[in-house]
C-alpha cells in the first residue's frame, strides 16, 4: 500500500514537469496552431543562461532568476518575429520542420557554448531535501514544481477566460481575419503569445536543471510534455494537466508493477491508443472538417 | 514549360530521349567510379545511396501523399535488426533475408497506417514519434537482438560471391538503389501514384471520387516503411555493427529534413537532399579539419565556446538550413533547379 502511494506521489512529482511544458507548448498552438518542438530547447538554453549568471558572473538568485524570465520573454518574442513570422502560407508541415530547425539550431549552440558534459545548477534547493510524511517521502523540488504547475494553469486559466489580452489571444485562433477587423493586432498578439509560452517553459527548465543538467535534458520532458498536450487535446489548459498526471502516474505504477524496462515509452503506446478512440484527444471537441 | 498535353505523357517515365541519355551517363559514371576513387569516397556513396533509398520511401510518404512521420528511424531499425537477424540465426542468404525483414517493416507500416486514417497535424506526428521511440527501446530490452551490445552483420554471399569490401558491397547497392528509384517512379505514375497525390491535395474530394482512402493511406505507410526497411538491411552492412542507440529520434527528424530540404514531392529532389545533407554530415563530424574554417573555429571556440562542444555546430548548420528552407524555397533544392532551367530556357532574351 505504501509502495501504490509513493508510486502515485512520484507520478505527480513527475507529471508537474510534463504539465509545465505541456502548458507551454498548448499555449503557442492554442493561438496559432504550430506543433512547437523547439519548446524544450527554448527551455534549455533559458536555464542555461541562469545558470551563467550564476555561476560566471556571481549574481545572487532571485536577481539571476528575474533575469532569466526576461530573458526567456524575449527570446520567445524574437522567434516568433524573426522566423515564425516569415513564414510564407504555413502548413502544419513547413511549421513542424522550421520549430525542429529552431530547436536544432538551440541545441547545437548549448552544446557548442557549454560542451556536453553534465553540470550542476547551483539552485537554492537541492535535489535531495525531501519531506516525509509517514512513510512517504517527497522531495521539495517536486512540491514546489507541483505548486508552479498548479499555480501557472489556474493564473492562465483565467488569463485566457477573462483578461482582455487573453480573449484576444482566443480570437486570434479562432478567426484571425475576424480578430484583425475588430481591431486586434494578430500579429503582436502572436509574439506575446511566444513570449508567454517560453516564460512557462523557462520555469519548467528551472526546476528540472537542479536535478539533471546537460544539453539534452529537455527532450523527455518536451516529449512527454507534447504527449500530455495531445492527449489533452491541445487547446484545453485544464486538460493538457490532467493529462500530463495521468501519464506521470500510469508511467509510474507500469514502472513499478509491470515493466521497469519499457515505462520511457509506455506513454507513446497510451497517446497511439488514445488517439485510435478520440482523435482529438480526451478534452478536446472534435471538429469535423467541412467541404 | 512542364505543361502536360496528353495522358501518355503524363504517364510516361522518362519525358525526352535526352533525359534518358543523361540517365543512362549518370549510371554508367556510378557504376564506374570506384575504380577510379579511393575507399573512404566508396564509403561516401554508399552513405548517400542508402539515405537516398530513405528518403524516397518517405517522400512518397510525406510529399505525395500529405502524412507525417518522425518514426522512420523504427522502420529503418527493422529493416536493420530483420536482415541480420534472418542472416545470423535463422541462417537466411542475404537476398532473401533483405525483403523479408523489408516485408516485416512493411507490415509496421500498415499497423501504423491505421490510426493515421483518423489523425492529421500534431496528432500525427507524436503517434509515429512515439512509434519511432517504442521500436528503439523494445530492441534494446530483446536478448535475441543483443540487446544494448548490439550485433555484428555476418557476411554477405550471393552465390558465390563474397562481398567483404566496400567496393564489392557497392556495386550490389547501387544496383538496388537504381532498381527500387525506377520502381518508386514507375508506380507515382500509375493510378495507384495518382491516387496518392488525390489524398494530399484534398482527401475527402478523393473520397468522393472513388478513391478508398483506408486501402490508399495504409499502402502509402506500408511502402514508405518497405524501402526504410530495406535501406536499414543494407545499412546494417555498411555499419558492420549495428545497436539501439543509432536509431534515434535525431535519426528520424534527419530523414524528414532530407525530405524537406530536398522538395516535397519530387524524386530528383529526394535524391540531391539526401545526398547534401549527408555529405555535409559527413564533412562536419570533423568540422576542425575542414581548411581555414577549421583553424578560425578553434580559435573562435576557445576563445567564447567551449572546445569540446565544437561538433556540434553540424546541428547549428542542419537546423540553419532547414529554417532556411522553408522560409524562402519551399520547394526545396528541386524548386531551386526549376527556377534556374526556366531561367536559362529562354537566354539571352
Amino acid at each position: 500500500m505504501i509502495d501504490l502511494i509513493q508510486m502515485i506521489v512520484n507520478g505527480i512529482a513527475v507529471g508537474s514537469s510534463y504539465a509545465l511544458m505541456g502548458l507551454a507548448m498548448v499555449i503557442i498552438y492554442k493561438t496559432s496552431e504550430v506543433p512547437n518542438f523547439a519548446q524544450g530547447e527554448m527551455a534549455l538554453i533559458s536555464s542555461f543562461f541562469a545558470m551563467m549568471l550564476l555561476t560566471s558572473f556571481n549574481m545572487s538568485v532571485y536577481p539571476a532568476f528575474v533575469l532569466t524570465f526576461v530573458f526567456a520573454v524575449i527570446l520567445g518574442c524574437f522567434l516568433e518575429f524573426a522566423i515564425l513570422r516569415r513564414a510564407k502560407e504555413p502548413n502544419v508541415l513547413g511549421m513542424i520542420v522550421i520549430t525542429i530547425g529552431i530547436e536544432m539550431i538551440l541545441l547545437g549552440f548549448v552544446s557548442w557554448k557549454f560542451g556536453a558534459e553534465q553540470k550542476t545548477m547551483p539552485f537554492p534547493i537541492g535535489p535531495y531535501d525531501s519531506f516525509i510524511i509517514g512513510d512517504i517521502f517527497i522531495s521539495k523540488l517536486e512540491v514546489l514544481t507541483l505548486v508552479a504547475a498548479l499555480l501557472l494553469m489556474s493564473v492562465l486559466y483565467l488569463f485566457f477566460k477573462y483578461s482582455k489580452l487573453g480573449l484576444a489571444m482566443k480570437a486570434t485562433q479562432q478567426n484571425s481575419v475576424a480578430a484583425q477587423i475588430v481591431g486586434i493586432r494578430t500579429n503582436r498578439i502572436l509574439m506575446m503569445t511566444w513570449g508567454i509560452s517560453s516564460l512557462v517553459g523557462a520555469v519548467a527548465g528551472l526546476l528540472i536543471s537542479p536535478t539533471i543538467m546537460h544539453p539534452f535534458m529537455m527532450w523527455d520532458p518536451m516529449l512527454k510534455g507534447f504527449a500530455a498536450a495531445v492527449m489533452g487535446g491541445m487547446t484545453s489548459l485544464p486538460g493538457v494537466v490532467i493529462a500530463a498526471y495521468m501519464l506521470g502516474i500510469i508511467e509510474n505504477l507500469f514502472g513499478g508493477y509491470i515493466s521497469i524496462e519499457f515505462k520511457t515509452v509506455v506513454a507513446f503506446v497510451i497517446i497511439v491508443f488514445v488517439l485510435c478512440v478520440r482523435p482529438s484527444g480526451l478534452f478536446a471537441r472534435h471538429y469535423v472538417k467541412k467541404v | 514549360m512542364d505543361m502536360k498535353r496528353d495522358y501518355y505523357e503524363d504517364v510516361q517515365l522518362m519525358s525526352s530521349p535526352v533525359v534518358i541519355f543523361w540517365f543512362t551517363a549518370l549510371i554508367g559514371v556510378l557504376y564506374f567510379f570506384p575504380l577510379f576513387v579511393g575507399s573512404y569516397y566508396v564509403y561516401v556513396a554508399n552513405y548517400i545511396a542508402i539515405n537516398i533509398i530513405v528518403v524516397t520511401g518517405l517522400n512518397l510518404l510525406v510529399g505525395y501523399t500529405g502524412q507525417i512521420s518522425l518514426g522512420h528511424a523504427g522502420f529503418f531499425a527493422i529493416g536493420a535488426y530483420g536482415t541480420v537477424i534472418l542472416m545470423a540465426k535463422a541462417g537466411f542468404p542475404f537476398l532473401l533475408a533483405l525483403p523479408c525483414a523489408a516485408m516485416v517493416a512493411a507490415g509496421f507500416g500498415f499497423l501504423l497506417g491505421l490510426p493515421a486514417l483518423r489523425l492529421e497535424g500534431p496528432y500525427l506526428a507524436i503517434a509515429t514519434l512515439g512509434f519511432g521511440l517504442t521500436i528503439t527501446q523494445i530492441i534494446g530490452r530483446i536478448e535475441l537482438f543483443g540487446g544494448r551490445d548490439g550485433l555484428h552483420a555476418p557476411d554477405i554471399t550471393i552465390g558465390s560471391w563474397v562481398l567483404d569490401t566496400d567496393k564489392e558491397f557497392y556495386y550490389l547497392l547501387i544496383t538496388l538503389t537504381i532498381l527500387l528509384l525506377f520502381f518508386m517512379r514507375n508506380l507515382i505514375k500509375t493510378k495507384v501514384g495518382r491516387a496518392f497525390i488525390a489524398i494530399r491535395d484534398a482527401d475527402i474530394a478523393a473520397q468522393t471520387m472513388g478513391v478508398n482512402i483506408l486501402y490508399y493511406k495504409t499502402l502509402a505507410f506500408a511502402v514508405s516503411a518497405f524501402y526504410a526497411g530495406i535501406a536499414g538491411g543494407l545499412y546494417a552492412f555498411v555499419l558492420k555493427f549495428i545497436e539501439p542507440e543509432i536509431f534515434t529520434l535525431l535519426m528520424s527528424i534527419m530523414f524528414l529534413a532530407m525530405v524537406v530540404v530536398g522538395g516535397l514531392g519530387s524524386m530528383l529532389g529526394s535524391i540531391a537532399g539526401a545526398t547534401l545533407l549527408c555529405w555535409l554530415d559527413l564533412k562536419l563530424r570533423n568540422i576542425l579539419d575542414i581548411p581555414y574554417i577549421g583553424d578560425w573555429l578553434e580559435n573562435l571556440s576557445k576563445h567564447w565556446f567551449s572546445i569540446t562542444g565544437v561538433s556540434n555546430i553540424q546541428y547549428i548548420v542542419f537546423g540553419s538550413i532547414m529554417v532556411a528552407i522553408v522560409l524562402f524555397e519551399p520547394l526545396g533544392l528541386y524548386g531551386i533547379w526549376i527556377r534556374t532551367k526556366k531561367y536559362w530556357r529562354t537566354w539571352p532574351f
